[in-house]
């Protein structure tokens, strides 16, 4: 699973881009978004405040309820703020 | 290319021109030009998602053909770090009559501000830096577009 992160999400994870392999029963953002809330305090800080959190599941805007899978790209990242 | 995102600078003559080169079915062109505010903002460091940017983009004009009968449309977007009074987005949208072309440049730049994947952060003179967060007042500048 390829995971990415934008702009204060990426500067709080510590990196822009990684390949990592979930555990069974990581099967929804929500659940991606707890466990990887567990590798660090940055992790933690980065999803902390969900509300503040938008995310795509292979570049197409979804929410924290949707279904993952393992060959997805996931990215999470803050409101966009464009133009 | 209808949709450009990139580092570099525009001229926005060369594209208009461009755009409309060759067509005699155009008689209103409408352009949207975002530059960078001064104040006590030192630059302006503008991050996106290579790949879903341009493909929202691309959903973004093609939505604006679908509601307008547009001739020609343009969406320029620069990325990287910017300073005060550099230009870092070029809307254009162009139709037979101004209603159409008007309408259509708003609906863009009102949606790109909330649905394309681009991130706004300030640096400020002092060293300081700040992500700038989503405004309440782009979200209901975008909200209008969808009443019946």
């Amino acid at each position: 699973m390829r995971i990415l992160y934008f702009a204060w999400v990426r500067e709080r994870t510590g990196t822009a881009e990684e390949t990592l392999a979930p555990p069974a029963g990581i099967d929804t953002a929500a659940a991606l978004a707890d466990w990887l809330s567990a590798r660090s305090d940055g992790y933690a800080a980065a999803f902390a405040d969900r509300t503040k959190l938008r995310l795509a599941i292979n570049q197409e805007l979804a929410d924290f309820t949707a279904a993952i899978a393992a060959n997805d790209e996931i990215a999470f990242f803050p409101p966009m703020t464009g133009g | 290319m209808p949709i450009r995102i990139k580092p570099e600078d525009f001229d926005i003559a060369l594209e208009l021109a461009a755009l409309v080169a060759g067509r005699d079915d155009i008689g209103a062109l409408v352009t949207f030009t975002g530059l960078v505010r001064g104040g006590d903002i030192a630059s302006l460091t503008l991050e996106h998602y290579p790949g879903m940017t341009e493909r929202a983009l691309q959903t973004l004009e093609a939505e604006a053909k679908r509601r307008w009968p547009l001739k020609a449309c343009l969406i320029i977007h620069r990325v990287g770090t910017l300073k005060p009074r550099e230009r870092i987005v070029l809307v254009a949208a162009a139709s037979q009559t101004r209603a159409a072309a008007f309408e259509a440049a708003s609906f863009l730049m009102d949606h790109l501000k909330t649905d394309a994947p681009f991130w706004k952060r300030e640096e400020k003179a002092d060293g300081t830096s700040q992500w700038l967060d989503a405004r309440d007042a782009d979200a209901s500048a975008k909200a209008r577009w969808e009443k019946p």
